[in-house]
């Protein structure tokens, strides 16, 4: 009768996945920034599988919580990330290695 | 098998919402259109709440997600207007695909095999899902309960107003 | 749902149709129904605009089409849609395209939860009151889109304008909204309605409904706060490279936005469609929702035709350095006393059966703690407005006493 949660936890799986490739492919860092975003969805959408599958609560305040994190990543995330693109002209990433050695 | 009815066929649509505008955020050549994507993949996402029966999720998610991280991202790409426009779409590229394609397969194995089971048998339909749905007013409750989630609930809070004080501090320019 | 409650259902199936389709059928004419309401309404809101505005302008406005000139929004309709439609060569064509579609969707999915009678709305959501604010949101990203699709710099910073806005507006539209939905104990909209039964939430907490009238003008972008187009500025920003029917839908939308909210203002502080005989009468209880809307959307077509355009920097100063201070204070405020009320039980229970003289003591309390709030802060903007004129006037003074001397 109804979607069985296997489905679900599929469509989050390659979900997940497609915001992985994205992280190891692409460069630049705002489209980085986005594939995180992808794959905390897909973290979320199997935590409210779960949680209609059990039928308790849990999995839903779970949810809640990565929400409010991924608010504040944004925030900050972007804030660093114009900061950046301000002093270098340029969010590519592997342009950005001041740091190494 | 899955069975045609109005439930299967909005999950069909909204998976491919989602897994396609996942795909638009991947191969995408253009920032702008990459966000574009961003958001109709998070609005299936939104969708699928509503089939699991999480409404308040999927109301925050549209909020929050679509409402307010969406568009801060965009706004981002407009203000880094110069990068809009890759000319390559992807770096390192073989070594790259290999290693993505590895780790689709390994994460597809992980979700697979415990559904369909190492000597053959399905456990997807083993066990219905529970009867009783999580209501808006026990997330409420369990927020604010002493014994529940009222101290991550707390932290929560905590954290966002650090992270917005964070991002007013980076965000200005320097005053002399 | 069940199929015999619904008419249209029990009809088709009669007629030997499978209960499944007739139900979605049935639930597909309704869809239908509760968007048709705005979009027709929208067409009269147009004329009713141009009439007040003229009005308030010593104008008579238009009065050639029809009688009345009520025919006008008509004749401007045929003219909108034989317009040529121009795509900008460089403009990103979907999103370019799909912007003014998604503009009109956003607001008219807003009237999916708004309550018509006790027995009519489209969907009664347990959340209603979020998902209102959930899909008013998507109206920013529509204007943004459409910005940044035209390829033009006006519309550019129109985008960017609309972003600061609308994104920052959200934030004392929110804490206002929370403050009826406090007091009703639900996000449900007939619930909302049914705790007003025996008083107006304007009565308990007018400060609130204040807020949301600013916050919800703010959003739709109009003067005062209209500088998302401003004309003078920035050649109306967003929609600069939109004509014929594609900038008629954003038009539209802004009208249909404008009435929307007053339904919503009608909705959660004036009892929406309670009055007396309205739980009897379903045609009446409509009424009383549109007399309640009309007049309090007369109330923004005045503030809007009335007030000269706010700057970019006053209008961020005045959200976030006072409108958002003060809705978190009233949201706290609120809760405070209402806990205290409902600990000294004097506060009774909002539901259908409230009586008016029960809820008399907790909304004269909350009404007097209103007031306080209003009067301190009268009082803090009155000393702070004093201040600034007096350093104003000093250094007003200094430029005539360097003048004076630069002149000898």
């Amino acid at each position: 009768m109804e979607v069985s949660i296997a489905s679900y936890i599929m469509l989050s799986a390659v979900l997940f996945i497609l915001g992985a490739m994205g992280v190891l492919l692409r460069r630049n860092a705002i489209l980085v920034f986005m594939s995180v975003e992808l794959m905390l969805n897909a973290a979320n959408l199997a935590l409210v599988a779960f949680a209609r599958h059990w039928g308790q609560t849990d999995g839903h305040l779970f949810v809640f919580f990565v929400i409010t994190v991924a608010a504040a990543e944004v925030a900050v995330g972007l804030a660093l990330i114009v900061a950046i693109f301000r002093t270098k002209k340029s969010i590519n990433i592997d342009d950005l290695h001041e740091l190494q050695g | 098998m899955i069975e045609i009815n109005a439930q299967s066929i909005a999950f069909a649509i909204l998976a491919v919402l989602t897994l396609g505008g996942g795909l638009g955020v991947v191969l995408n050549r253009n920032l702008f259109r990459g966000a574009i994507w961003l958001m109709v993949s998070l609005f299936g996402v939104a969708g699928i709440f509503v089939l699991l029966s999480a409404p308040f999720l999927a109301a925050v998610q549209v909020l929050v997600y679509i409402g307010a991280i969406a568009i801060l991202i965009t706004f981002a790409v407009m203000l880094t207007r110069s990068m809009t426009n890759l000319g390559e779409r992807f770096v390192r590229r073989t070594a790259g695909i290999v290693v993505a394609v590895l780790l689709f397969f390994f994460i597809l194995l992980g979700t697979i095999l415990p559904v369909w089971g190492v000597d053959g048998t399905r456990y997807d339909d083993v066990s219905a899902p529970a009867e009783n749905v999580a209501t808006t007013r026990e997330l409420g409750v369990a927020l604010v309960d002493g014994n529940q989630f009222v101290l991550p609930f707390e932290v929560a809070s905590l954290l966002l107003t650090a992270a917005m004080i964070g991002a007013i501090v980076i965000a200005r320019e320097d005053e002399e | 749902m069940d199929c015999s409650s619904v008419v249209v259902c029990d009809l088709l199936r009669s007629g030997g149709m499978d209960p499944g389709l007739a139900m979605f059928i049935a639930l597909l004419l309704g869809v239908v129904l509760v968007t048709t309401i705005p979009l027709v309404t929208v067409i009269f809101l147009i004329w009713v605009e141009r009439k007040v505005a003229a009005r308030i302008q010593d104008r008579l406005g238009p009065n050639r089409v029809g009688p009345f000139g009520l025919l006008q929004t008509f004749a401007d309709m045929i003219k909108l849609i034989t317009k040529e439609n121009i795509t900008p060569a460089n403009a990103d064509r979907v999103v370019y395209n799909f912007a003014p579609l998604l503009s009109v969707v956003s607001v008219v999915l807003i009237w999916a939860v708004i309550p018509f009678t006790p027995y009519h709305i489209g969907t009664d959501l347990e959340i209603g009151a979020l998902y209102i604010v959930a899909v008013a949101s998507l109206g920013t990203l529509a204007i943004m889109t459409a910005g940044w699709a035209s390829n033009n710099k006006y519309a550019l910073l129109g985008a960017f304008r609309v972003v600061a806005q609308l994104v920052s507006y959200e934030v004392p539209l929110v804490f206002a909204l929370l403050v009826p939905i406090m007091l009703a104990g639900s996000m449900g909209m007939q619930d909302i309605v049914y705790a007003q039964a025996g008083m107006w939430f304007f009565f308990m907490v007018p400060l609130s409904a204040v807020l949301l009238f600013i916050a919800s003008h703010a959003e739709t972008g109009r003067g005062p706060f209209d500088l998302i187009e401003a004309e003078s500025e920035i050649i109306a920003g967003f929609n600069i490279e939109y004509s014929g029917m594609k900038f008629g839908m954003f038009f539209a939308a802004e009208f249909i936005h404008v009435f929307t909210n007053a339904v919503l203002m009608a909705v959660f502080f004036f009892g929406g469609w309670w009055g007396p005989g309205a739980l009897d009468a379903p045609l009446l209880a409509l009424l009383y929702l549109g007399l309640k809307s009309a007049v309090i959307y007369f109330i923004y077509l005045w503030v809007r035709n009335t007030f000269p355009r706010v700057r970019i920097d006053q209008l961020l100063d005045l959200n976030w350095k006072f409108f958002v201070p003060l809705s978190i204070v009233n949201v706290l405020v609120v809760a405070f006393v209402l806990k205290i009320l409902q600990e000294l039980q004097i506060a009774v229970p909002l539901n259908a059966s409230t009586n008016f003289l029960a809820t008399i003591p907790m909304t004269v309390v909350l009404l007097l703690v209103n007031v306080a709030m209003t009067y301190a802060l009268i009082a803090w903007l009155r000393n702070r407005g004093a201040k600034a004129r007096q350093v104003d006037l000093a250094n007003q003074h200094e430029d005539i006493v360097v003048a004076g001397a630069a002149g000898d």
